[in-house]
């Protein structure tokens, strides 16, 4: 890591090259898997652990108990609701959840003196939640519409900013296997989808997409005179890009995930579930895996769509020709190997 | 020292931004001082404690709801909250289709019922009235002597509708101390038994009404207005206009034929047949029950009697929400402790701190003293934000909550984002061998595409989320979206003009080892090595590893321009002359 800026630099000439654009079939084959795996696990386990918001019921939530016996919850709400299976749970530290269908006012009434009483606390450290039938199937049309409008703007500011579809589709496609892939580890963590976790996802697209602009802008750059050059192939300008954006990839990641790795772990590790927690965990995987998406699927994607074109074809084949002719001139000069 | 160029602009930005800064500063101190604002930002339910309704408005028959139709169901919603003596509601719609009522503290079960309950107007004709008070046990009519329906009512105000269950209900009635759990809403088809609430100038009064004739939905509009005299002066009583549609003014018509003949039959006095009223129930409780002193055949009745301008325009809108029958079904209903919220704000903020600290260390490490621009521009984005937030908290009544700060948190690392974009550039242009200042400036041209293209990108995931939002995250959506905006600001107008100062600076121009800009560190190959020495061919750090991967150095000779090419080559043979006999380390730049 200390010499972090000189690995940046051979990224940069290229002395350190990764191969990202040649290798493309195995990250996509990978990514394939990725997405198959995001898809399956969540069917198999048998849809994501919905929270109260796409459920409906109602929830108490007792801050500052004196035990944390789930027992004495489960008392209290069926004092009130005879034969109810209520969902207790420890949150953090000294918070208590407790979760059951729904409840009219007075139950609702009863149950939280029930359980100011049961844990030992005050009136108002316990506080009650009711979530109507409905409004998990209204945030989810919200959240469906909410990505559709955005991957729709995206796309078509994607294809003004970089005047090709191709680019905007290749970046799109990054941005949904990350999406799946987000999902699908949210799926496998059992953490609870709640709203909270949605906009974590919506977020996650846009962070992928800024993070595929940012590439791409590079390679357009190295790209921009191809037809006069006879250096490298376009592949591998796409690759050179790839690596010299690389280190900046890495900070920008790193110093994306810092925050959100802070709320997750410090946070959201002492306090349970909540706003923040869910949010972060879908922005820490979603970051992660949408600088990966970017370098692995994105900008080999475009490289592969365009590479097939007449114009660059050819190109390709200038490329190789005066590099035959330079293997015949200079052929003593054995090449140094790093 | 030129008047113009970089350095000049650089500072005209930097002042810029100090005058943007003391503007919000002294917009918000103004705020403050005239007690209107606070410096601190208003913080949502979840962190203050209090009780959150989110409310499906229903309307009846109709399928859609218009933003208008949802404008006034919050209007009705708040008249009917700030009746209830609650301080402080927030009601609010949320993506043109919810009503979302914040309520500080737990709210009463009156409260509860009378937010859910839906605005139901109507017309009843009197039947009977009496004072407000139950009529005590002892003298209350004897069985025997109540009334009984001799016949099946011929029309709404016909006293056969008074059976004797209902005038037990009507002497029972207490509308001095009237409860409020109703859970029913009244049959329209049947007499109803209610009560006028005691107001400023009248006593309370109870009522047997009739079955509904005309519904609130047929009223198209209300208004008040000074009342006119027969001169057509203006007066000053207030008086209360209604407008029909073509069905309510037939329906009225009607009514009025047969009401005021009970008017006529008790000589036009005050006190006569109470049969001459017609009361406008809203929400089974009656607001007024005028008389009828005219057939009315227009369409356009006018009420008047004691109005003040305030009551008059209280009246108006209850008729204009009654013509309006919308029903609120509550969606979700939050209780949120402040223990609660506070402790995840606490937790947030700490989170946050070492998130933006851990930001600040890694920052120092990857770009040393550069680091402290990427450190002081995020100060200053969070200064801006934090009077943005404050500002629109007075304005705009923006409150701060949970998602919020959680929006702020992940900005931090966003707006480091484009720090790095920019860094990374100035880094490529002095790998390609250029000076710092025209690295600073050929870098700021690329990175300035590259941030505003990812920023919209962030500003569009803003927007859409914000609009498009359920539940608690617009707050989310909207710091996020403000942060992008801050980030914007700074850095075009602190990070940019700060690095073209700086790289003017000894320390960074000349590429100290610990300003992070050090080109021998970033492998540039100056343009010429030490004494006597000139850059060769052989010198291109591009060794010829693989065909493919021919350097980029090549790349950056290429890109020079003529002019540049020409200047390196004579600040080429100036610093030889210079350094001839020098053996000091050779990765001075040439200014």
């Amino acid at each position: 890591m200390v010499n972090f800026s000189t690995f940046g630099n051979e990224l940069y000439t290229g002395k350190r090259s990764y191969d990202f654009v040649g290798y493309k079939k195995i990250w996509f084959l990978v990514a394939g898997i990725a997405v198959a795996l995001s898809i399956l696990i969540p069917i198999a386990k048998g849809g994501f652990n919905l929270g109260i918001e796409f459920r409906g019921g109602s929830e108490f939530t007792v801050s500052n108990v004196k035990t944390t016996d789930a027992a004495l919850g489960e008392k209290a709400v069926q004092d009130v609701v005879a034969g109810s299976v209520p969902r207790v749970a420890n949150v953090a530290g000294t918070t208590m959840r407790i979760q059951t269908d729904k409840l009219t006012d007075d139950e609702t009434l009863q149950i939280k003196e029930g359980l100011t009483k049961a844990y030992g606390v005050t009136d108002n450290e316990v506080t009650s939640t009711f979530v109507g039938p409905t409004w998990g199937a209204d945030v989810t049309k919200q959240a469906l519409l909410g990505l559709a409008i955005f991957v729709g703007l995206a796309a078509v500011l994607m294809a003004l900013y970089f005047r090709t579809w191709k680019m905007s589709l290749s970046a799109l496609v990054g941005m949904i296997v990350t999406m799946f892939i987000t999902a699908g580890v949210y799926g496998l963590s059992d953490f609870e989808v709640t709203p909270s976790a949605i906009i974590g996802f919506l977020t996650v697209l846009s962070y992928s997409l800024y993070d595929t602009v940012v590439v791409f802008d590079k390679i357009r750059e190295n790209t921009s005179d191809i037809q006069a050059s006879t250096r490298r192939t376009f592949a591998e300008e796409v690759n050179l890009a790839i690596n010299q954006t690389l280190v900046r990839s890495i900070n920008t990641m790193v110093v994306a995930i810092l925050p959100v790795g802070a709320i997750l772990f410090i946070g959201a590790g002492l306090l349970g579930a909540g706003t923040l927690r869910d949010l972060s965990l879908a922005l820490f995987v979603g970051i992660l895996v949408g600088t990966a998406a970017t370098i692995f699927i994105a900008a080999p994607l475009y490289a592969w769509l365009r590479q097939g074109e007449p114009e660059l074809v050819k190109q390709a084949k200038r490329v190789e020709q005066r590099r035959a002719e330079a293997a015949k001139t200079a052929s003593p000069a054995a090449p140094a190997t790093a | 020292m030129a008047r113009t160029g970089p350095k000049n602009s650089a500072i005209r930005m930097l002042v810029w931004l100090g005058v943007l800064i003391a503007a919000m500063t002294a917009v918000l101190a103004g705020g403050t001082l005239a007690g209107q604002a606070s410096w601190a930002p208003k913080l949502a339910l979840d962190l203050e404690g209090g009780t959150q309704m989110i409310l499906a408005p229903k309307v009846e028959g109709d399928s859609g709801i218009t933003e208008e139709q949802l404008n006034q169901a919050v209007a009705i919603i708040r008249q009917r909250v700030d009746g209830s003596g609650v301080a402080e509601a927030e009601i609010s719609t949320q993506s043109g289709r919810n009503v979302v009522v914040s309520l500080p503290g737990t709210p009463a079960k009156e409260t509860r019922a009378l937010i859910q309950a839906s605005a139901d107007m109507n017309f009843r004709p009197v039947l009977q009235a009496g004072a407000g008070a139950a009529v005590p046990e002892a003298s209350r009519t004897p069985e025997a002597q109540l009334p009984k329906p001799t016949a099946a009512p011929a029309n709404s105000s016909d006293q056969n509708w008074i059976t004797p269950e209902i005038y037990k209900q009507f002497e029972a009635l207490d509308c001095d101390n009237p409860s409020q759990d109703k859970q029913q809403r009244s049959d329209p088809t049947k007499p109803l038994v209610t009560c006028e609430p005691a107001s400023a100038n009248s006593p309370a009064i109870k009522y047997i009404l009739g079955p509904v004739e005309v519904k609130g939905s047929n009223i198209k509009s209300s208004s008040f207005q000074l009342q006119r005299g027969a001169q057509g002066a203006v007066t000053n009583e207030w008086a209360v206009n209604i407008q029909f549609d073509d069905a309510g003014t037939a329906k009225f018509k009607e009514v009025t034929e047969r009401l005021y003949q009970f008017y006529a039959a008790g000589g036009g006095q005050t006190g006569s047949d109470p049969r001459a009223q017609f009361a406008i129930v809203l929400d089974d409780q009656v607001i007024s029950a005028p008389r009828s002193l005219a057939v009315i055949t227009d369409g356009r009745p006018q009420i008047t009697g004691g109005f003040t301008e305030e009551s008059a325009k209280a009246l108006s809108d209850q008729l204009r929400f009654g013509a309006l029958p919308i029903s609120f079904e509550i969606q979700s209903e939050q209780q949120i402790s402040a223990t609660l919220g506070g402790e995840q704000l606490r937790m947030g903020m700490l989170a946050g701190l070492i998130g933006l600290l851990l930001v600040v260390v890694y920052s120092l490490f990857q770009y040393r003293a550069l680091g402290f621009v990427t450190v002081a521009s995020l100060v200053i984005a969070g200064v801006l934000t934090f009077l943005a937030i404050a500002i629109l908290g007075w304005t705009e009544n923006y409150r701060l909550s949970l998602a919020g700060v959680a929006g702020l948190i992940v900005a931090i690392g966003q707006t480091a984002d484009s720090f790095i974009v920019y860094f990374e550039r100035i880094r490529d242009e002095l790998r390609e061998g250029r000076g710092l200042v025209s690295a600073v400036e050929n870098g700021w041209k690329r990175a300035k595409r590259t941030i505003l293209a990812s920023k919209a990108v962030n500003l569009l995931a803003a927007v859409v989320l914000f609009f498009v939002a359920v539940g608690n995250v617009r707050g989310f959506a909207f710091t996020l979206g403000l942060t992008a905006i801050a980030d914007l600001i700074v850095v075009f107008m602190f990070t940019h003009p700060t690095l073209q100062l700086l790289a003017r600076t000894k320390f960074f121009g000349e590429g100290h080892r610990f300003s992070g800009l050090d080109p021998k560190r970033l492998g540039a190959v100056p343009l010429y090595r030490g004494a006597g020495r000139i850059r060769t061919p052989e010198d291109k750090p591009v060794a010829v590893v693989r065909a493919k991967n021919t350097g980029a150095a090549a790349e950056a000779e290429r890109r020079m321009t003529i002019a540049e090419r020409r200047l390196a080559e004579k600040q080429e043979q100036a610093q030889q002359a210079q350094l001839a006999g020098s053996s000091k380390s050779a990765s001075k730049e040439g200014k």
